[in-house]
């Protein structure tokens, strides 16, 4: 029994990735068709002959259509840009709470988990009401005189910016603060004796030492971010271009099963490549 | 200049909330001198230390560095260096760059840092680790490390704590006289702050023993062992067999105190400089009790017990004595010749005897 439970973490990657997957990767190959499934199957048997027929148009399709690519460099950007932002705000706060007295350090840590217990689409929903033309947000600036006209900031880029960085700050805080926490303190007083001032003992110990959760936070925040569907749905614009919403429309507008696919098995790539160089250089890093 | 202390601490007090950790302590330093601080865990003497680094701010007092207030400095504009009980290397850089550390702070040409790294490497005989990590290095060889990093900037201080309490004892004990060696040769002031009194005996040219918060006596350790001040510092420095009594008589050239725990009058040699009838304490070392099947000649004060325990320890035996009182000496003899004819075994009656010059009469 004992054996058996290194195998848990495999058991659940393979029947919840590698399995859909899988069936992911064998539609992508697959031809559309108006049918249930509307696709046809990639191998038939008929009279002792195995025909099979593995489509590759549909990749071809993405490379033609500039609509993806497009869309995939501006999710890969809107994903970058939101989690540096989020981890320039979370670091001080994730910091912040590392160096707190330990009684209130479980306080603030709930206070940044507390958002969780509401629902999501709820709380995205809220920002609608508070970016608004006559919202909460351009009702306090006007009121206070310091525009006479309404901000527009819902249903543009940087509505999805707010959107992903208020949504996905908690995931950046909490691999952040583990790793902060642990911090040695005598090792920042070493720092202090050897002659270094605040700032340099920031830039030379407690950031490379912080390295870890900085990559954890940011892998935590741009895999995520970068497949958003809900967030650009709601408060971006016709022009806000994310591979979610494509995937979205190919999937449930043009009910393209095999493209969708293939749009899907290809974000995987356009993620899983990356984050394999950056653990490679960061194990590298590690013997050295 | 020279005679000048380099450390002047004047009546400086550290209170966490109503607690005391560090009670009016004022104490000098001199130039090139290893001092101990020396006392058991909660007594103060890491963080007397840790405001010596400015870790911690006293809450009164004054410390001055070579006649400069330490009030308001930082602990990155302080002329201290401190090694760390935890040695706290960087554990991201290597052992070179963990020793060029504050020089590279202090801006100093490449060059002349290269030659002080391995000049602080040769020292510590640490060249050929120069590019490990110290995850890759043993306890004893990250001390080392540790030493060379907090020597590099030359400071005119540095404050050491527990610097060997992680090594075992072997280790220990070699390292001791090493670290001796190294601040004689460097002539660098050292402050170390122990728990372990052979080591503070070993290591310091002068002890400091504190106790809850205090300084309770300042010395070398011959002035601490052979002359405590106080039942504490006898007890803590070494063992010590403790008789209490009543002084009944006092002169010039001699006592004597009553103490029906050693069955009788003690006779002490020299004034003791107490009122009469005054309680005391007479202490004994376990060296200075002379042991024997016959009475002892040319001591002042006989005693005679029964050999209850008897430890042999290779270079000495320790003989606990129950005296008819019901009082237990610890005695201890050297074992001068193998084999001894008149072994004294457990059960044995046996005579003790020491000289009055040997024992220390403690009021408090």
């Amino acid at each position: 029994m004992r054996r058996l439970v290194p195998l848990v973490p495999f058991l659940w990657l393979g029947l919840f990735f590698v399995i859909p997957f899988a069936v992911l990767l064998k539609i992508s190959f697959s031809e559309p068709a108006i049918a249930m499934p509307p696709y046809l199957p990639l191998w038939e048997w008929a009279d002792g002959v195995l025909t099979i027929a593995i489509n590759l148009g549909n990749y071809i399709f993405l490379t033609e259509d500039p609509l993806y690519l497009v869309s995939y460099l501006s999710s890969v950007r809107i994903a970058a840009i939101s989690t540096l932002v989020t981890l320039l705000i979370g670091y001080p706060m994730a910091y912040a709470i590392a160096r707190a007295p330990e009684g209130r350090r479980n306080i603030l840590l709930m206070l940044v988990i507390l958002p969780f217990w509401t629902s999501f689409l709820l709380r995205v929903y809220a920002w609608i009401g508070i970016l608004k033309a006559n919202g909460v947000l351009n009702n306090a600036l006007m009121s206070l005189g310091l525009i006479d006209q309404p901000l527009v900031i819902l249903q543009t880029d940087i509505a999805v910016y707010l959107g992903i960085v208020y949504t996905y700050l908690p995931f950046m805080i909490l691999p952040l603060y583990a790793t902060l926490s642990r911090l040695d303190g005598d090792l920042l007083e070493a720092s202090a004796d050897l002659g270094a001032r605040p700032l340099t003992t920031f830039a030379t110990v407690t950031l490379p030492l912080s390295m870890p959760g900085v990559l954890a936070g940011s892998m935590l925040v741009f895999i995520p971010a970068v497949g958003e569907y809900v967030i650009p749905a709601l408060l971006g614009g016709p022009d806000t271009l994310m591979i979610g919403t494509v995937l979205w429309n190919e999937f449930f507008l043009n009910r393209d099963w095999p493209v969708a696919s293939a749009v899907a098995i290809v974000m995987v790539l356009v993620l899983a490549l990356p984050i394999a160089l950056l653990r490679r250089i960061q194990s590298r890093a590690e013997k050295a | 200049m020279t005679d000048t202390p380099l450390l002047c601490i004047e009546n400086v007090t550290k209170s966490f909330g109503a607690t005391y950790a560090v009670d009016d302590v004022s104490l000098d330093i001199r130039r090139g001198e290893l001092f101990c601080l020396l006392g058991g865990s909660g007594c103060g003497k890491s963080t007397l230390l840790r405001m010596l680094a400015g870790f911690e701010a006293p809450s009164a007092g004054r410390i001055a560095l070579d006649g400069q207030d330490l009030a308001n400095v930082p602990p990155h504009q302080r002329d201290t260096n401190m090694m760390f009980q935890s040695y706290a290397l960087f554990p991201h850089m290597s052992v070179e760059k963990n020793v060029s550390y504050g020089l590279r702070r202090a801006g100093l040409p490449r060059a002349e840092i290269a030659t002080r790294v391995t000049e602080m490497l040769a020292l510590v005989q640490m060249e050929r680790f120069a590019a490990r990590k110290p995850h890759q290095l043993s306890g004893g060889q990250r001390q080392r490390v540790a030493l060379a990093r907090a020597l590099a900037r030359r400071p005119k201080l540095l404050l050491l704590d527990e610097p060997l309490g992680a090594l075992d004892r072997k280790l220990r004990e070699e390292t001791q006289l090493e670290l001796k060696k190294i601040q004689e040769t460097l002539g660098i002031t050292f402050i170390v702050v122990t728990h372990d009194q052979d080591e503070a005996m070993t290591l310091g040219d002068r002890l400091g023993i504190m106790r809850e918060g205090r300084i309770v006596q300042v010395g070398t350790p011959h002035e601490v062992y052979e002359f405590p001040q106080s039942r504490f510092v006898a007890d803590f420095i070494g063992t010590v067999t403790l008789f209490d009594g009543t002084l009944t008589e006092d002169r010039p050239t001699d006592a004597v105190i009553d103490s029906p725990e050693a069955g009788g009058p003690i006779r002490i040699p020299h004034a003791v400089t107490g009122s009469v009838g005054q309680s005391v304490a007479v202490a004994l070392r376990p060296e200075k009790i002379v042991i024997g099947r016959t009475p002892p000649e040319g001591v002042e004060n006989r005693l005679i017990g029964t050999v209850e325990t008897l430890v042999y320890q290779g270079a000495a035996s320790i003989f606990l004595v129950r005296l008819d009182s019901g009082k237990s000496v610890r005695v201890s003899r050297s074992n001068r010749e193998r084999g001894e004819a008149e072994a004294i075994a457990q059960g044995d009656r046996v005579h003790l005897g020491f000289s009055g010059q040997s024992a220390v009469v403690l009021a408090s």
